[in-house]
């Protein structure tokens, strides 16, 4: 067990990435009650969108420099991408039954997939993604990838802002009485379908700073970078209690941290020699959805849905 | 006697079936007007197209001089229509202060804004001594009140409550009498939805009784009061 700051720091780091992704689908689901299921290639779009802006740079320019224009120019490719989605693939489904927009989500998921395999050049295959230059530091017994310091410092302030955006300003405010309910917010003279894009909006930006973050992490960005991303945000909002921003945050730090704890671990207890290493992570990760939906389907932070009777 | 609302020929369907049937009422600035009738008359109904909610498939709503068809639900309250819901529908996991903020949305008069919330306290005082605390945890009588001093938040010209008494025991439902009572000598004008056809009455100045959609009978709420098919339908005399 000598390397289990190790492991829990890799956890940490892992768990950001997917608490940042998971904000994506709380936000929408609290406000609309839909499960974006193209969230993941909200991610996955915002990855190239990077990667655009850092080859459109002339070489030789300073990643320092580089790293605030990719981000912008992730942001602004995600945003634009899920406001669009929003307007013309949900909207229009607004009142239809609820499978409706599910499905529409999975479809528009494979279309995004598709329409990047096939049109933006070479990315058939993975493209290289920049990294940050230098070597692991270490802190203690603990080494960190150079590359990670992004995700170490975006995703608690991506927190904290979304934290204050929610309760100290007017538009959060409007946000939390759609969510809690809808006709209501109207009442009050709320702009409701405002308040929707602007879910969409928000979570699209914070999946962006995701993608720059796996992009630098894994030097690399691929089509289908958003399937099991999203896939594993979606189980740390569940797990967090969806509908919950802090919940999705506390979810996707509790997921990093089992797949961590498993991957390093479950090898050495008994009869588990086999299902060790990094092989087994998502299957670890999704036994523990499992075990969390048996025992508390609301989530961590959830609340029984009781007040919208 | 100026009509601060008019209302004609209002039809609401829900898919194929009509709730509202073609009613037209007025009320008058400085009065309190109330539809009584039994649950499905389409009272709520019409109060949520009123709002915006819901939209009518014909009629005409003239507000204050103005036509309220095509207004979107968000844009009612700023001129000047005010709408607690049947069932309360506070924000639950939101304080009373916010609860009663958000009813000010649409204000930017931040000393006003101010003097209204402790004017919202002043009428229900108990707000006042919970205003820190979630509004889901109020009990239904509470509840009440937090939703009249939430639509009294933006300053309306008018009032709509929707079964205010629905549910609460006979003091609180006392209370919210005589708030209203209190709301109406100060000037407010009020359009009341009860089921709680004497209570409603006795404090009103005109009233319409609604069946199945239509309405059947009008008259001041005194005469209302005293006629005979309205004792044996909704007052329980036989």
């Amino acid at each position: 067990m000598h390397d289990l700051p190790q492991q829990l720091a890799n956890g940490l780091i892992l768990g950001a990435l997917y608490g940042l992704v998971a904000i994506g689908y709380t936000m929408v689901y609290g406000i609309v009650q839909l499960i974006n299921f193209a969230h993941g290639e909200i991610v996955m779009v915002g990855g190239f969108g990077a990667l655009t802006a850092y080859l459109a740079l002339p070489g030789g320019t300073t990643l320092w420099l580089a790293l605030p224009l990719m981000l912008i120019a992730g942001i602004l490719v995600s945003t634009l991408t899920a406001v669009a989605a929003e307007r013309f693939a949900y909207r229009p489904l607004r009142n239809a039954p609820r499978l409706a927009p599910l499905i529409t989500a999975i479809g528009l998921s494979i279309f995004l997939q598709q329409l990047v395999f096939s049109f933006y050049p070479d990315a058939k295959k993975a493209r290289v993604f920049p990294k940050l230059p230098g070597d692991p530091f270490s802190l203690g017994s603990v080494t960190i990838q150079r590359s990670d310091l992004f995700l170490i410092i975006a995703a608690p302030l991506c927190m904290l802002a979304l934290g204050w955006f929610v309760t100290r300003t007017r538009s959060g405010r409007a946000m939390q009485a759609t969510s809690q309910d809808p006709d209501t917010a109207k009442l009050m003279g709320i702009d409701t379908d405002r308040i929707i894009v602007m879910a969409f909006a928000i979570g699209a930006a914070f999946a962006a700073v995701a993608a720059v973050a796996y992009g630098l992490r894994s030097g690399q960005v691929d089509f289908r970078m958003g399937f099991i991303l999203g896939l594993k945000a979606f189980t740390a909002a569940v797990l967090g209690g969806i509908g919950n921003i802090y919940g999705a945050m506390l979810g996707g730090v509790a997921l990093g941290l089992a797949e961590a704890l498993a991957t390093g671990y479950i090898q050495h207890l008994p009869g588990m020699h086999l299902f060790g290493g990094g092989a087994w992570k998502d299957v670890w990760a999704f036994v523990l959805l499992i075990l969390v939906l048996l025992v508390r389907p609301q989530g961590l932070l959830g609340e029984r849905v009781s007040d919208r009777a | 006697m100026t009509a601060l609302l008019e209302v004609e020929d209002l039809r609401v369907a829900y898919g194929k079936i009509e709730a509202v049937k073609g009613i037209s009422f007025t009320v008058n600035q400085g009065e309190v007007t109330t539809l009584i009738g039994t649950n499905g008359a389409g009272k709520t109904t019409t109060l949520r197209t009123l709002s915006g909610l819901l939209k009518p498939t014909a009629g005409r709503l003239t507000f204050d001089g103005q036509d309220l068809d095509r207004i979107p639900a968000h844009k009612i309250v700023a001129l000047g229509l005010a709408h607690s819901p049947e069932g309360r529908h506070i924000f639950p996991r939101m304080t009373i202060e916010e609860n009663l903020l958000l009813g000010a949305f649409l204000r930017t008069d931040t000393p006003g804004i101010q003097a209204d919330v402790e004017r919202a306290y002043g009428l229900f005082p108990i707000l006042g001594e919970r205003r820190r605390q979630a509004a889901g945890t109020l009990s239904g009588g509470e509840q009440q009140m937090l939703a009249m001093g939430r639509a009294l938040m933006s300053r309306p010209k008018l009032l709509m409550l929707d079964e205010p008494s629905m549910g609460l025991s006979p003091l609180m439902m006392q209370k919210i009498m005589a708030t209203i009572v209190e709301l109406k000598a100060a000037g407010t004008t009020i359009l009341l939805v009860e089921q709680n056809a004497q209570a409603a009455l006795s404090l009103s100045d005109r009233g319409y009784v609604m069946e199945t959609g239509r309405i059947v009978l009008s008259g001041t709420g005194a005469d209302l009061l005293h006629d005979e098919s309205v004792r044996k339908a909704y007052l329980g005399e036989d």
